[in-house]
């Protein structure tokens, strides 16, 4: 219930196209967009998080990635690793 | 012990000429054998030996590891999810989904990812940190990169090795210029390339007749071999079946290729209706058959054919300006142009410079040669509509590169400088209005900008060190290929300033071409005028007239600019008048109009002055011929004055 609240308030947000909750191994739990569009980002988003943590991690042990954001010509991709999950959030870029 | 022989000379003697005479042999020394010596003499062994006159040869064997090639396919599954849930079934993964939720770990995890995806979010919307100040400014600037090209390839038409392997000929095969190239109308990846030598009677026995179609991707091996019955000077394929190509040989015929059918020409036309000189041009031709074609060469003829009956052209044309249809009058053509928007008419470039521009659905062959445009000094190698003002054409010949509007049949309205090498090809960009291309026989590729720079070309780049033979530019307007005169391809790739439209370009070449034509067309009347004045003074009239043109605010601009050159002009005619006699006391009108303008404007300038190339004499022949001697000297300078 807390959890639905909060991912609709979220959502709720000027510019936000749509809000994502995957788990640990890659799989969507829970989202606002189309199953295949999901899966796509999904898929290629978990490892390029994977990917951005495990660098951070490298430089310096102690670190830990906090918050990854994508900005592209058209969106801007945010996406915050947890522990079991990882959130993304995909916007309309604001000029 | 010695041999020696002497011989003497006196040294007065020397260099004296020989005088042989014969004489019965003379023993000069004789050896007898020693018996003392033929105890040290040691019997040897024989021994076989063997002599065999062939060269020496060696076999090798080489084997590569086989590669073992297997098909199989992949099946791509969702993944991630766990080994009993399928991902095709949904209540499973909604089962699966819904029990992850109920996990208490899960529910603070997304409560405080949340938060914190709330608080960037929220940052966002505040403010957009990234944004660009000064954003408007970039657009202001747009020509940053200077004008550049790049090469892409370079197809260098294959080395003796192929050929020794084809034909098993002397390795020294001929280079053979490249004449003509043609893009491939779909893919562009494909470029056909006839091959001949042009030079007059240089044909080796030995050098090969094939023309090559290349795949760009494989630049050492050409796709496809087309073989005809004598070397192609002109080769292009079919706009609308990109299978069918159509070339012109040395010895006037005509075959053409289909390339599903392999190298050997599909039908050739026959020799005694064919072309009696080299076929320059070959261009196919706008029909709902897709199989006509005309071609143009410098016996003087332009012959349309339907490829699929070669054995006589359904039309013929003799390029006689005294309109009388004689071929002993006619002029050689060397280059051929032909619009598609514009199906019944064509012009051709002549070997004596001289650009005819015919109608080819007139109704008495007379009235098929509709205008001329004399102005080159030399062949026309090379004649492009500008493919965004089909009225706007260019020539190139002899030194310079001009262009011509339809309407002024004197004179071109722009021209280049004079170069030091002749100009040997030249097209236009596909995108740009304002741009186009030469090439030279010093190989170098010229690209031109009149809306930049008019005095030379925006880019010039050196391809080669051997002349450029032709010159084709791409569809998508970025890829230029040129040929040289050793068959070598290259390919460049222009830079993307000198291949995207810019802004107003259209409205500013649009107005100076506008310009340019009225320019011209002020000078043709004037010209004119001046011509029936000296026919009335010359029936014995001494009046002086001086005449006024109505002055457009562009002759005020070029008048100012003229200004600065009358104080030559006055000396030049003081001197000329000391040196000729006045036979007729009368004045004559030498219209002389010199434009010499030598700045260019400034980019995006629009209006301002004309044509800045270099200097046009017009000199009235009937004036020429007279002694130049004017009683007014100004009055002269007020003419010029007035003359646009």
């Amino acid at each position: 219930a807390e959890v639905e609240e909060i991912l609709k308030r979220i959502q709720a947000h000027r510019g936000v196209i749509a809000t994502m909750v995957i788990n640990a191994e890659g799989i969507p739990i829970r989202t606002t967009l189309d199953n295949s569009t999901t899966v796509q980002y999904a898929g290629l988003l978990h490892q390029l998080t994977m990917k951005a943590r495990s660098t951070v991690r490298d430089i310096d042990p102690q670190n830990d990635l906090t918050f990854l954001r994508i900005r592209s010509k058209k969106h801007e991709i945010m996406i915050i690793p947890g522990n079991i999950s990882i959130k993304i959030t995909i916007e309309l870029y604001v000029l | 012990m010695e041999i020696v022989y002497v011989y003497t000379r006196k040294r007065s003697e020397f260099g004296r000429p020989c005088s042989f005479s014969d004489r019965p042999a003379k023993v000069n020394v004789d050896i007898p054998p020693d018996p003392s010596m033929a105890g040290s003499f040691v019997l040897r062994n024989p021994v076989d030996s063997y002599v065999q006159h062939a060269s020496d040869m060696s076999e090798h064997e080489v084997n590569t590891e086989r590669v073992e090639v297997e098909s199989r396919g992949v099946n791509h599954v969702e993944g991630g999810w766990p080994k009993d849930i399928n991902p095709q079934e949904v209540e499973q993964t909604i089962r699966f989904r819904k029990k992850v939720e109920k996990d208490e770990n899960y529910v603070n995890t997304i409560v405080h990812l949340g938060t914190l995806m709330e608080h960037c979010v929220k940052q966002n919307n505040a403010i957009n940190i990234y944004e660009e100040y000064f954003g408007e400014e970039e657009t202001a600037e747009v020509e940053d990169e200077p004008p550049s090209a790049k090469t892409i390839n370079v197809i260098s038409k294959l080395t003796s090795f192929f050929d020794v392997l084809l034909s098993k000929r002397d390795p020294n095969v001929t280079k053979r210029t490249a004449t003509h190239l043609s893009w491939h109308p779909d893919t562009c990846k494909k470029l056909a390339v006839a091959y001949s030598s042009l030079e007059f009677q240089q044909n080796v026995k030995d050098m090969s007749f094939d023309s090559y179609i290349w795949d760009l991707e494989n630049p050492n091996k050409p796709e496809l071999v087309l073989k005809p019955s004598s070397p192609l000077v002109s080769l292009e394929y079919n706009p609308k079946d990109s299978h069918v190509l159509v070339g012109g040989c040395y010895n006037g015929q005509m075959a053409y290729w289909d390339t599903r059918k392999g190298g050997l020409p599909v039908e050739v036309s026959t020799v005694e209706v064919s072309h009696r000189d080299p076929v320059y041009g070959a261009i196919w031709l706008q029909s709902k058959t897709g199989t006509e074609c005309f071609s143009a060469s410098t016996d003087g003829q332009v012959l349309w054919w339907d490829i699929r009956k070669l054995s006589e052209p359904t039309e013929s044309l003799v390029l006689d300006i005294t309109r009388k249809g004689l071929l002993e009058n006619a002029l050689g053509a060397v280059t051929l142009e032909f619009e598609p928007t514009m199906p019944t008419k064509f012009m051709v470039g002549t070997e004596q410079g001289i650009v005819i521009a015919c109608n080819r659905k007139a109704k008495t062959p007379p009235e098929k040669i509709t205008s001329t445009y004399s102005g080159h000094i030399g062949p026309v190698y090379a004649l492009a509509r500008n493919p965004f003002y089909p009225k706007i054409f260019l020539t190139v010949g002899d030194w310079t590169a001009r262009i011509w509007s339809e309407e002024t049949k004197e004179s071109s309205i722009m021209w280049t400088k004079y170069h030091l090498s002749y100009l040997t090809d030249g097209c236009w960009s596909t995108v740009r209005p304002a741009v186009f291309f030469t090439t030279r026989s010093d190989g170098t590729l010229d690209v031109w900008d009149f809306l930049f720079k008019q005095n030379d070309p925006s880019l010039s780049l050196k391809v080669c060190n051997e002349p450029l033979a032709s010159l084709r530019l791409q569809d998508n307007g970025c890829v230029v290929g040129c040929g040289s005169k050793l068959g070598t391809v290259t390919l460049l790739e222009i830079s993307s300033a000198l291949c995207t439209l810019q802004r107003n370009e259209k409205t500013l070449v649009t107005a100076m071409f506008e310009r340019e034509t009225k320019r011209e067309k002020i000078l043709e009347s004037r010209h004119r005028e001046m011509r029936l004045k000296e026919r009335a003074r010359s029936e014995g009239q001494e009046t002086v007239v001086e005449e006024r043109l109505v002055e457009n605010p562009e002759e005020v601009l070029s008048r100012t600019r003229r200004e600065f050159f009358e104080v030559i002009e006055a000396e030049l005619q003081r001197r000329t008048r000391a040196e000729t006699q006045c036979l007729h006391g009368k004045v004559p009108g030498t219209a002389r109009t010199r434009d010499r303008g030598r700045d260019s404007p400034p980019w995006g300038g629009g209006q301002g002055s004309a044509s800045a190339f270099q200097v046009k004499d017009h000199a009235g022949d009937e004036a020429a011929a007279q002694g130049e001697e004017s009683q007014l000297p100004k009055e002269e300078e007020e003419e010029e004055k007035d003359v646009a």
